[in-house]
């Protein structure tokens, strides 16, 4: 019996566990890329007619006029739509977001937070995500969905009228496309910082290891 | 608002190109994130005005010819754009155009002729009296503009699809295209399952009042499942064809389709 737990704990030892898996992998730079052709091109269409006093740098926007993003925009629109529902698929039948992103509790959360605060939050086991991870990679699901529903909605607000009625009316649901972009781009600076932060969760997200 | 084109020092067209189709045919080839995190990475160093390369622009072009494909699979020729109360209007309603209002064409009602050119029965010319006769009907519904805004304005005319039959137009055709008086010679093309669309009308009035020249004096074409650039105004005449000729801004590369 105890000889055999040796062996096992030898080999897990010389072949480190996938932490994440090929697909996970794959369809998160996907989805990176899609989600910057998206940010940046929707940007532009933004500063076209503005919803709030200020317009986005030109230097950040990708498509050179009008025309141009949309084009960008709405062919990164199949890339991301494509990609993220795959993602949702595998995720809910492979049981990986359950596993991952399950029990989310909110002394779990406030105890994460504080941890994190204080510089106290152990990274040292990569399969296991702590709660604040796990709220915010939820959360950045939810807002996804979010996203490409009230994007859906402001494309073909006649065709998808129900979809437009979920947000109120069409104004509404662009406000929606423009919180849930904001939501985006603040979970981006997060993420990135923390995946700075903590460099080997980054080597796993490139080579799964 | 011309079309601009921008070059950017260092970067091979040719590369971008590769790379770029490299992500978008096949989405589980590894190759794929090598692809596209150089493209992510070639728009945030070039300050994101990437790639209005030729090639880039061909590419972008056939997926934007596949997206009118997808349009207008899920056109539904049934489905009603939302009408609103009179409360709803948007005061005043804005004037829109590449060009100030003083620009806009000023055309003379006596000398205005409404041409009908190709797969149509009787091709004669209509002076403004003769369509002002024709039954007309009010609607109160949203124009959404490419840009994104939008506004409620009421619209009083003559449904198009009675038109079309009143003047023996082949239905089965693939367009109704409409030239303007602007001098550009602004045009564009409308398929045919819109231009039938029970709300596609020939605009006479705005909020019961003739049509103001801000809005498209004598006639403009309101259809409310499209963006406002397929909403001719000043139209001086109409062509049913199985032809695409192009347009106004379709030909700078906006989504010929732009259903909403």
């Amino acid at each position: 019996m105890s000889s055999l737990t040796v062996t096992d704990e030898q080999i897990s030892a010389s072949r480190p566990k996938v932490i994440q898996p090929a697909w996970v992998r794959v369809m998160h730079w996907t989805n990176a890329v899609a989600m910057i052709l998206m940010i940046l091109s929707g940007w532009q269409i933004y500063n076209a007619s503005p919803l709030f006093g200020f317009s986005f740098p030109r230097d950040y926007t990708l498509g050179g006029w009008l025309g141009g993003a949309l084009l960008w925009h709405f062919a990164a629109m199949w890339l991301l739509m494509v990609n993220g529902l795959a993602y949702l698929i595998t995720g809910l039948a492979s049981g990986r977001f359950r596993k991952k992103l399950l029990p989310i509790t909110p002394s779990g959360v406030l105890h994460d937070v504080r941890a994190a605060l204080t510089f106290k939050l152990a990274h040292d086991d990569l399969t296991v995500y702590n709660y604040v991870q796990r709220l915010l990679y939820a959360g950045i699901i939810v807002v996804g969905v979010l996203i490409v529903l009230s994007g859906l909605s402001i494309w073909k607000p006649v065709q998808l009228y129900y979809l437009v009625k979920l947000f109120g009316d069409y104004p509404t649901a662009r406000y929606v496309h423009f919180f849930c972009m904001a939501a985006i781009c603040a979970f981006l600076v997060i993420h990135v910082l923390l995946a700075l932060l903590v460099p080997k969760s980054l080597r796993a997200m490139i080579i799964g290891r | 608002m011309a079309k601009r084109s921008f070059l950017i020092p260092g970067v091979d067209k040719r590369l971008l190109i590769k790379d770029s189709l490299k992500v978008m045919p096949d989405l589980t080839r590894r190759r794929f994130i090598a692809g596209g995190a150089s493209l992510g990475a070639l728009t945030l160093l070039t300050g994101c005005d990437v790639v209005d390369s030729s090639s880039a622009d061909a590419l972008l072009a056939r997926v934007s010819k596949f997206n009118d494909a997808v349009q207008d699979f899920i056109f539904n020729p049934d489905a009603l754009a939302p009408t609103f109360p009179e409360s709803a209007i948007t005061k005043p309603f804005p004037f829109n155009a590449y060009y100030d209002l003083d620009d806009a064409p000023d055309v003379s009602a006596a000398d205005w002729k409404l041409e009908v050119r190709g797969l149509v029965d009787n091709k004669k010319s209509w002076t403004l009296d003769e369509l002002y006769k024709l039954p007309q009907f009010t609607q109160i519904t949203r124009h959404i503009c490419v840009e994104g805004w939008s506004a409620i304005g009421s619209w009083t005319g003559t449904p198009l699809r009675d038109f079309l039959k009143l003047v023996g137009a082949d239905t089965r055709a693939k367009y109704v295209w409409f030239q303007c008086a602007d001098k550009d010679g602004y045009n564009s093309p409308l398929d045919m399952r819109t231009a039938l669309h029970p709300q596609t009308q020939m605009t006479f009035k705005y909020a019961n009042e003739i049509l103001p020249r801000a809005y498209g004096f004598p006639m403009k074409i309101r259809v409310p499942t499209k963006l406002g650039f397929k909403n001719p105004k000043y139209v001086v005449s109409m062509e049913v064809t199985n032809d695409y000729k192009g347009g106004y801004w379709e030909d700078q590369g906006y989504n010929s389709f732009s259903g909403s």
